[in-house]
């Protein structure tokens, strides 16, 4: 068995972790804004709400709350008459996306609190409403701040993908234990994975480099 | 059974939460042991990557930058199966636990060294320039005029990585510790009951990073701003 035997599977993996990582991190984007404005929000039910997400989901490990909605949530369907039983698959994404949404919001709430004050004085002269001023005003300049974390961000989701082979997702990782399993040549395997990763690591930090300077004309004139 | 001890699962939920709390607070016991072992691999080894990376000689420095990077970039859980199957392959044989223990080391290694890098760097030049003009020799600079100024700044950033340790160690379940989420899943395989064990350990969960920050605030408050004393 020579490496290049090994590739074969173990894009196939690459492929699921790369898909993985799409759905997640747009799960994890909108619920960064969500839970990031809802957290700043002056209704008091959204701010708890939001508070209590962020908190639950950063104050607890990625694996136990997949754990949970992947084995505890479907008992909890039952008990009140509801099928939960979710797929790996919605599992893994719900599960990351709702991690990595809790740890974005802090961003997207530093990011938006960073505005100067100064703007939000003149967005009130101007007589503008919430809403007008939250997208017109904060939100286009706050979004190229959030910018090099969310790019940290997405490739910590990358990684953390790696734990939904625990669940029986055969992503990248999936596969490489099954290799091993299967052939007990474990130097070889694990050295593409780690390869593998770093390089869609990589890519996708070039990616998310592009995103930032399509979003950096957002920016106002600098003084 | 676990651990010698019995749970009870015919009087009710709470009875059976009641009987798995002790079970769960030795996987918990666990869990902070091996936060706390890969938290010193981690400041050592960090420090480490640090010191190479501001080094002088390209041919140091670059393979420190590239060994870090590829460090932060792949996952903990590929880091430990690599660890735990390979290290065996050349005749380095670790119990689960301690290569547990060194796979978070390392993985948050990579983290720590750009603390201490900035760290370093924060350090008042003129401090280095008064060394000099003193004839201290380069490395007496760094251990003993450096490092105790830069240390005590970092720390507070690097404590909150013990929390986000804490958070990693059930990756380690994969390779047979028993940690605070590896019990509960036993528990749950033997006794269908997922529910009221998993969600006591997100609970316990809340209730240690909670506590972790705590501390890690207070050591903040507490430690001298201006450096250590070394004698």
């Amino acid at each position: 068995m020579t490496w290049t035997q090994y590739l074969g599977p173990l894009s196939q993996g690459a492929w699921v972790t790369v898909q993985l990582t799409f759905w997640s991190t747009i799960l994890g984007a909108f619920l960064s804004f969500a839970a990031g404005i809802g957290k700043l929000s002056p209704v008091r039910g959204v701010r708890w709400l939001s508070i209590t997400y962020i908190e639950v989901f950063r104050g607890t490990s990625l694996l136990v709350q997949l754990f949970w909605l992947y084995f505890a949530l479907p008992i909890m369907g039952d008990a009140i008459g509801i099928n939960l039983r979710l797929p790996p698959v919605a599992a893994g994404v719900l599960a990351l996306g709702l991690n990595i949404g809790a740890y974005g919001a802090e961003v997207v709430r530093g990011a938006i609190q960073a505005v100067s004050k100064q703007q939000y004085e003149a967005a009130k002269a101007m007589n503008f409403t919430y809403r007008h001023t939250l997208w017109r005003v904060a939100l286009p300049q706050a979004i190229p701040e959030m910018m090099p974390s969310f790019s940290n961000l997405a490739v910590q989701n990358l990684k953390d993908t790696a734990l939904a082979s625990l669940i029986s997702l055969g992503d990248l990782a999936f596969k490489a234990e099954q290799l091993r399993n299967y052939y007990q040549d474990s130097t070889t395997v694990y050295t593409i994975v780690l390869l593998m990763y770093f390089g869609m690591a990589l890519v996708l930090s070039v990616l998310m480099r592009l995103l930032e300077a399509n979003v950096g004309r957002w920016r106002g004139a600098r003084r | 059974m676990l651990f010698g001890l019995h749970w009870d699962t015919s009087h009710g939920e709470l009875a059976f939460a009641v009987s798995i709390l002790p079970m769960l607070l030795i996987g918990m016991w666990v869990t902070i042991e091996a936060s706390i072992l890969g938290f010193f691999v981690a400041m050592v080894i960090g420090l480490g990557l640090a010191v190479l990376k501001g080094a002088r000689l390209r041919i140091v420095r670059w393979p420190a930058m590239f060994v870090t990077e590829f460090i932060r970039d792949t996952p903990l859980l590929v880091q430990l199966f690599f660890l735990y199957y390979v290290l065996p392959d050349y005749g380095i044989v670790l119990p689960a636990f301690l290569t547990g223990a060194l796979a978070l080391g390392i993985q948050y290694s990579a983290y720590m060294s750009e603390v201490y890098r900035a760290g370093i760097e924060a350090v008042d030049h003129g401090q280095i320039e008064a060394a000099k003009a003193l004839d201290l020799p380069g490395r007496r600079t760094f251990t003993h005029i450096v490092l105790p100024q830069a240390v005590p700044r970092v720390v507070p950033a690097l404590g909150n990585y013990m929390v986000s340790i804490m958070k990693d160690v059930p990756v380690l379940s994969v390779v047979t510790v028993l940690e605070m989420l590896n019990v509960a899943k036993i528990i749950g395989d033997q006794t269908f009951d997922y529910l009221v064990p998993l969600s006591m350990v997100g609970g316990l969960y809340m209730i240690l990073t909670l506590i972790a920050s705590g501390i890690v605030r207070w050591v903040d408050v507490k430690l001298p701003k201006r450096g250590l004393a070394l004698r």
